[in-house]
């Protein structure tokens, strides 16, 4: 696999980090460890895109879409269905592995620039169908649903150690995301992930190397849009409100920005981004409060000079230039 | 039949909008084979340096003229300083530069000149001409619309600087071998993009009055119709945005209503590229392994 | 010596008890109070960003001219964008790492909903939010909310009250904005015709994303309307007004006052094509020639002048945020020195006949525990071509 790197520094560097996040909600803010949960949050959306559009070449600029699906899933079970909170995720994986399977088929046709236009119209459309009256008993409308925050399970306190519904959502949220990292890991690294980079690269060739295009492209779609509904769902949870407005074609653009700024192709690359798109806008804020915007797209061409092939790729330069 | 007469031309009126910012995305394709979404952002910031420039007391077409040339040598310079250093960078990491690019000026507008919206004027008398129907004003955009048209359609055709151009963009290690400098090839697409868009800002402002979330709305539609049209012809993109200014009127009105209208326009676009992958008037990209 | 124990010792015992009066809860001390706000001062609706600033250098005046009760202002406020997933972080951040005071003037009514239980949870106040939704008027269940201006929906039922006394014959057109804003206008407009809603023979929407509305006023006119209400934001209120003298369409003409401004909405459209229009006000306009000399608009225009010296001087928005501040900084004073978020929140909803500077002559604001609605009182005003002419009688909303 990778040349000169030590074999057993991967999982030691991925353990120190597991470690390291689940010591910090005991030692930061209820309000920081809120932040991080979105991180954690971003990271499974960008991993969802990235499978496509880094592993797989698809560009798409509607994932918020699936995001909103994912979220609305999640409200509207907790809301109308009084559906408990873990029971949402597995809900939203379903759903969007569907919607995005059903979207990827039609998909097939088009390419590149015409794929882009596509998912962006999906992007665009979202807010209004999500505003449209004749469903607004189930999604709220233009008002949206409101949720409840989940109390930590009786064990923990029972356990002496007792949590609050922030440092809860945390843990939940992050167990789910080394579940989806450890399956995704899985799937590309294998047969399938494989299949998935020779059709980015060469997709003539390796339709004529017996690998079914069609399949793989519209399972690489529903499994992005299953990553990034599950995204949505947790979100929903942590941000304990959904509204149309709050999932417009901007979110889609900055997840497209955050997986190219994270690193196209690369699993690492989903949680530098989620890193990125979370915590720069406020920074951004702190250093110009008259035009927050301007500074964020200086940082984002900063990042692109720099590392053209992500935070994941530059330090991958890194790391091989060390080897001996 | 009379309502629908008047949705039909108000929907040519905002196709018109559609197809001259369609224009300068076409140039810049052509150009660099890439679609700049910082195209709208790029339009409306030129546009303000019009109004400061006719606020100053500067005669209209004086403005005008000189508007363009700004834009032209603003577009030059982008290239050559923001987005030359990631030429060889994947193509996603130049979308991200243009993005940047869109969000730095939409800020940078708004801090400088506040989020008011301010009035336009319009070089077209003020009484309607062909009725209550269509302004002086929609007609007159529409004419010059056609007119920069003309002019893009026979500089691509007819000069020996835009077929150079083409070629640059198409294969750029051949045409250097035949000595066409390409990197001057690309600064001039984006000069005379950014002149495109700033033409089309100053037709646009006096409709929908400026400020800076001006062109957001108008570069979706114009993306959608540059494409169904065609994304490497100028024709097909005047043709596409006027169709889909008719076709998002008649549906709002007549078939599903305002709250869906954008979504349903979108889809009936998607669908046609699902039947002519390469919009109406496109060339089919042929792909070798 | 020993005098000066025995003074010493009454000057504590005298100052005892009024220092035992002082009572902060967090963000409050002896020489500051903290403000927290967010505003979308980026996004599609960064025009409204333009209060956010106002509010800031109105209370930079305050602090200038000595603060509350010797105490200055901190105002701090972030940008949400507009965005409600960005507000809670935002609300968040004010109150659990600021640790400000209160929140005030938390501009939009979805980001308003995203923290609407969690600043009732924290028992912090959320206190003269910039929206106009009815729902911020529940002590009984959010006691820890409270609107200021006057809300959508019962200004859509002024307008459908006056329809319904000056034109029976009325066959109504109604554009509107497709979010909670627009919706809440259509509905206080249904409502108020009650029975009678079936006068309203044709809706049409638009979103913020689009670029013109021409093909919306085609089609209102087209359904034969002699009555058209838009409850639209600044741009697609002067397009709206533009385009329906364009087409030569003569409705009764009703605007929503949130677009009322001479100076950014009128003026663009066209004065000469805004004759005629009808709105229900509860600000004073800077080029009413009324208020020419008036004393609290002048006031205003001080303020502005130094504080404000590159801003638009016709934006409602400037004498909004003015308003607004005026009225928490009347609130504060009566807090005196008890300053804990329950006091703050007590004497926001003691404020009897409050005068402020910028509201129209005649509404004041009140406010009590049963009653969150700091201003209910508007007046209907009809456009001549230069200024907005008051008509009939201040209409009290609480109906």
């Amino acid at each position: 696999m990778k040349t000169g790197t030590k074999t057993w520094s991967v999982p030691v560097f991925w353990g120190l980090v597991i470690l390291v996040a689940c010591v910090l909600p005991f030692v930061v803010s209820n309000y920081h460890t809120f932040q991080l949960t979105l991180v954690l949050v971003y990271a499974i959306a960008l991993l969802g895109l990235n499978i496509l559009t880094g592993y797989n070449g698809q560009i798409s600029l509607g994932h918020g879409a699936f995001y909103a699906l994912g979220a609305y899933c999640a409200a509207i079970l907790m809301d109308k269905a009084s559906a408990p909170y873990w029971a949402t995720v597995p809900a939203a994986a379903v759903v969007c592995l569907v919607a995005g399977f059903l979207f990827g088929l039609p998909a097939l046709r088009l390419e590149g620039l015409y794929l882009a236009l596509a998912t962006f119209a999906l992007g665009v459309a979202m807010p209004q169908l999500l505003k449209y009256h004749a469903l607004e008993k189930w999604t709220g409308g233009v008002q949206g649903i409101v949720i409840n925050k989940p109390d930590a399970p009786a064990f923990f306190p029972n356990m002496g150690l007792p949590l609050n519904p922030d440092q809860w959502l945390y843990f939940f949220t992050l167990a789910i995301m080394l579940i989806m990292f450890i399956l995704a890991w899985n799937l590309l690294r294998g047969r399938i992930g494989r299949a998935l980079v020779a059709i980015r690269d060469q997709h003539i060739a390796a339709e004529a190397m017996g690998i079914h295009n069609a399949f793989y492209k519209s399972l690489a779609f529903g499994v992005s849009a299953m990553y990034t509904g599950v995204a949505g769902a947790l979100g929903a949870i942590a941000v304990q409100f959904v509204a149309p407005d709050s999932f417009n074609i901007f979110l889609s653009i900055v997840f497209l920005v955050g997986i190219v700024i994270g690193g196209l192709g690369s699993i690492a690359g989903a949680v530098y981004g989620a890193l990125f798109i979370q915590f720069v806008p406020n920074i951004a804020d702190e250093i110009s409060k008259a035009a927050p915007w301007a500074i964020f797209g200086v940082f984002m061409i900063v990042f692109v000079y720099l590392m053209p092939t992500g935070v994941a790729g530059a330090l991958r330069l890194i790391t091989r230039r060390r080897a001996p | 039949m009379d309502a629908f007469l008047h949705q039909v031309l108000a929907g040519l009126a905002t196709g018109g909008i559609y197809a001259s910012l369609a224009l300068a995305l076409v140039m810049i394709y052509q150009a660099t084979h890439l679609v700049n979404f910082a195209q709208g952002e790029m339009a409306m910031f030129t546009t303000y340096i019009a109004w400061t420039l006719v606020n100053a007391g500067m005669p209209y077409w004086a403005a005008f003229l000189l508007t363009v040339a700004i834009a032209f040598v603003l577009g030059v310079v982008i290239e050559r300083v923001i987005i030359r250093p990631v030429e060889q960078a994947p193509v996603l990491a130049i979308v991200v530069v243009f993005i940047a690019l869109l969000l730095i000026l939409n800020s940078v507008t708004g801090w400088i000149y506040t989020y008011t919206i301010k009035q336009f004027p319009s070089p077209f008398p003020e009484q309607p001409i062909f009725g209550r129907y269509l302004s002086s004003h929609e007609a007159g955009a529409i004419g010059v619309t056609l007119v920069v048209l003309a002019l893009l359609y026979a500089f691509f055709r007819f000069t020996p600087l835009g077929l150079a151009m083409r070629a640059a963009a198409q294969n750029p290690e051949s045409s250097r071998l035949v000595g066409i400098r390409v990197g001057w090839m690309l600064a001039l697409g984006w000069g005379l993009a950014a002149a495109i868009g700033s033409v089309a800002g100053m037709m646009v402002a006096p409709i929908v009055y400026l400020d800076p979330n001006m062109m957001g709305g108008v570069l979706l539609y114009a993306f959608a119709a540059a494409l169904v049209g065609g994304i490497d012809n100028p024709w097909g993109a005047v043709v596409g945005g006027f169709v889909v200014g008719v076709l998002e009127n008649v549906l709002g009105a007549f078939v599903i209503g305002n709250e869906l209208k954008l979504s349903v326009a979108l889809v009936i676009i998607v669908g046609v590229l699902l039947v002519r992958p390469s919009g109406f008037f496109g060339r089919v990209q042929v792909t070798r392994v | 010596m020993r005098k000066a124990l025995l003074f010493g010792l009454m000057a504590a015992a005298l100052a005892a008890p009024a220092m035992a009066q002082k009572k902060y809860d967090p963000g409050a001390t002896d020489k500051e109070i903290k403000i927290g706000n967010t505003n979308p001062y980026s996004g599609p609706a960064s025009a409204y960003g333009q209060i956010g600033k106002a509010i800031a250098a109105y209370f930079k005046m305050v602090n200038d001219q000595g603060g509350v009760n010797g105490r200055m202002i901190n105002f701090i406020s972030y940008d949400d964008g507009y965005s409600p997933p960005k507000t809670v972080e935002m609300a968040r951040k004010l109150v659990e790492q600021d640790q400000v005071l209160f929140l005030f003037q938390t501009l939009g009514t979805p980001s308003n909903t995203a923290i609407h239980k969690y600043m009732n949870a924290k028992k912090v106040p959320q206190l003269f939010v910039a929206t106009g939704a009815s729902k911020w008027n529940d002590p009984k269940h959010f006691p820890w909310t409270m609107g200021w201006q006057p809300n959508y929906h019962t200004e859509g039922m002024i307008y459908a009250k006056h329809i319904l006394q000056t034109k029976p014959d009325a066959k109504i057109a109604i554009l509107y904005q497709n979010d909670d804003y627009g919706k809440d206008y259509l509905k206080g407009m249904e409502d108020g015709l009650g029975q009678k809603a079936s006068m309203i023979v044709a809706k049409a929407s638009y979103e913020v994303s689009d670029p013109t509305i021409d093909s919306q006023i085609v089609q209102l006119q087209a359904s034969g309307a002699n009555v058209f209400f838009q409850a639209t934001t600044p741009k697609f209120a002067a397009q709206a007004i533009r385009k329906v003298y364009d087409i030569g369409w003569k409705p009764v003409h009703y605007l929503n006052n949130v677009s009322i401004s001479v100076g950014s909405v009128l003026q663009p459209a066209g004065l000469e094509k805004s004759i005629g229009i009808i709105t229900a006000g509860y600000q004073k306009e800077h080029s009413d020639p009324r208020f020419a000399n008036d004393a609290g608009m002048n006031k205003w225009r001080a303020f502005m002048k130094k504080y404000m010296p590159d801003g638009n001087l016709d934006d409602n928005f400037n004498v909004y945020g003015y308003g607004v501040g005026q009225t928490l900084v009347q609130a504060l004073k009566q807090c005196g020195d008890n300053l804990t978020r329950e006091n703050v929140m007590r004497q926001a909803a003691s404020l009897k006949n409050v005068q402020i500077d910028t509201l129209l002559p005649g509404i004041t604001i009140s406010t009590s525990s049963t009653d969150y609605a700091p201003i209910e009182a508007v007046q209907l005003q009809k456009f001549d071509g230069k200024r907005w002419e008051l008509f009939g009688d201040v209409m009290s909303s609480a109906q």
